[in-house]
């Protein structure tokens, strides 16, 4: 992830300093808040949850689905399970508590999400491309997400912006969203959020308050609402005002850069 | 051999690893190899591979490189799993190419999500037939494993999904040590140790080193009684690449390595024959 990351194409002009994909996770810690208690996955969703604790929210609690509850730790773990979440946590519990007892038990404010593919009403597929019995890519599947899509009071996901992630149609429908016209959640008696904020590496989405269907509501600086189109693959709705996702900070900035090298770090042995 | 059970209860018997595999696991079993991302107990994975089992069901909620390296070689037909991944790497190799281009053999999977495999993991310790959770709700997994049901709740008519309970032939685990009782300790992340003991039908547990005092350090540590444990094995270093928290670091290095390496099937095949054995 962290290669990837660091490997993306700079913004041309105006900001030579950062990336837009830097800009995708410092955009998601600004949504989480003192009082949030995050399920966290790993990879930007982790980035931009330690980015938040590190920055305007110490108070975040952060929970990885591997029993790691109120955790803080030092450099981005490598995987859901690193010994340094458990050290770093305020008590390590079994994972079937963690599923029943804090997950389905509605102690979690925030789900963060990630996924290889999305439609427009923030159902998510981390499960196959092509179909299920012969897939093109065996994708690795669900692990906590089609129960942190229901059991979290909302759900952020955070993925890159392209045609292949961002379809018409789901190839498999790992975790739920609104559902697939938008309705189904609300009408199967789902009691939580579900996705209220998408984050990418051009823009910000919400679900419209009519239809839930997603659209643009801020563009990263230098992203026009041409980029967006041409990097969905629905045609994309824009809300009635677009703001301009702020620039990160110096201290974002550089928050985020230092975790990540003292990750990298620690992770090359 | 395989398919032993002990026919009395009180005493965890201690064998050599090589031995405690060869009395445990026979072909078309279904064996259990746990830990969440700890513990995970690759010295056992590896003698499994050594003995040249085949026709395994392989259940484990992360199937991670100790599952890549079985199904990689052979030793697996079916796979119950919630997450196969290489953690914050990417794909598992292996994995993918027998469900993509069944090599070496064919590989069914049973999928669910993580919540469900642990309730199914409780639902086995517990001696009951089968788990509930408030769970795929608006999920496609139902749709592609008959596994996954629904029961309605006889107080409240709420719909809840029911999913069978995991009650594998053999169930292995990794821990930190066990005293001469057989009484092990399992420290920082627990994951689902003590269920898999419980569930299986036979137990093995490789530990780092048995101690005269297992000095555990508070009464509410996670201890699992050596008189619910069938077999241990004394396996220094079980765990890794994976970690033993308070001996040694999970090797994230190996992880990210791995990609490569289980990325052809040659470089895989020599890896595995020049580290592990039991190739020829």
């Amino acid at each position: 992830m962290n290669d990837e990351t660091h490997a993306s194409p700079r913004v041309s002009t105006g900001h030579p300093a950062w990336t837009r994909e830097e800009l995708m996770t410092i955009a998601a810690s600004r949504a989480l808040g003192d009082d949030d208690v995050c399920f966290v996955g790993i990879g930007p969703p982790s980035a931009a949850c330690n980015l938040a604790r590190l920055t305007h929210s110490p108070g975040l609690t952060l929970i990885y689905e591997s029993g790691t509850l109120g955790t803080s730790p030092d450099v981005l773990p490598l995987s859901i399970g690193d010994g340094i979440l458990a050290d770093a946590s305020i008590t390590t519990v079994s994972v079937p508590e963690m599923f029943a007892y804090w997950l389905q038990g509605g102690h979690i404010t925030i789900g963060f999400l990630a996924a290889a593919q999305m439609d427009r009403y923030g159902n998510l597929n981390t499960t196959v491309i092509g179909g299920y019995d012969a897939p093109k890519v065996r994708l690795p599947g669900g692990g906590g997400a089609p129960e942190i899509a229901t059991a979290c009071q909302q759900t952020y996901v955070i993925m890159r912006h392209a045609q292949r992630s961002m379809v018409e149609r789901l190839d498999f429908a790992t975790s739920l969203g609104h559902g697939p016209t938008g309705v189904e959640r609300r009408q199967s008696g789902v009691t939580t959020a579900g996705p209220t904020r998408v984050f990418t590496d051009l823009c910000i989405m919400r679900p419209g308050p009519e239809d839930n269907e997603l659209q643009v509501t801020s563009l990263h600086p230098g992203v026009g609402r041409d980029d967006v189109v041409e990097a969905t693959g629905w045609p994309i709705r824009f809300a009635g005002q677009v703001d301009e996702t702020p620039p990160p900070t110096n201290e974002e900035l550089s928050v985020l850069r230092d975790l990540h090298r003292r990750s990298d770090e620690a992770h090359a042995g | 051999m395989a398919g032993w059970k002990r026919e009395w209860v009180g005493v965890a018997t201690f064998l050599p690893l090589d031995e405690a595999v060869a009395l445990t696991v026979g072909d078309g079993q279904s064996v259990a190899l746990e830990g969440f991302t700890h513990l995970i107990p690759f010295a056992a994975g590896h003698e499994i591979i050594r003995q040249g089992r085949r026709d395994l069901t392989l259940i484990r909620m992360t199937p991670d490189l100790v599952y890549d390296q079985m199904i990689g070689m052979g030793c697996a037909s079916r796979l119950v799993f919630s997450y196969a991944g290489n953690p914050g790497v990417g794909s598992l190799r292996r994995l993918r190419d027998a469900v993509e281009h069944g090599w070496p053999a064919p590989l069914a999977l049973v999928e669910h999500s993580h919540a469900a495999m642990a309730a199914a993991w409780s639902a086995g310790a517990s001696n009951l037939p089968f788990a509930m959770l408030r769970g795929y709700l608006g999920s496609g997994l139902a749709d592609v494993n008959p596994q996954i049901r629904t029961v309605t709740c006889p107080f409240t008519g709420e719909d809840l999904a029911a999913v069978p309970a995991l009650r594998p032939d053999v169930g292995i685990v990794h821990a930190q040590r066990s005293d001469r009782d057989g009484n092990v300790l399992v420290e920082g992340i627990v994951g689902i140790q003590k269920e898999v003991v419980l569930a299986a039908t036979v137990s093995l547990v490789t530990v780092e080193e048995v101690v005269d005092d297992l000095a555990a350090p508070s009464l509410n540590s996670c201890v699992i009684p050596g008189w619910a444990i069938d077999v241990i094995a004394v396996a220094p270093g079980g765990a890794a690449p994976s970690y033993t928290h308070g001996y040694y670091d999970r090797d994230n290095a190996f992880y990210l390595q791995w990609d490569e390496i289980a990325s052809d099937r040659d470089t895989f095949r020599a890896w595995m024959d020049e580290h592990v054995g039991g190739t020829a």
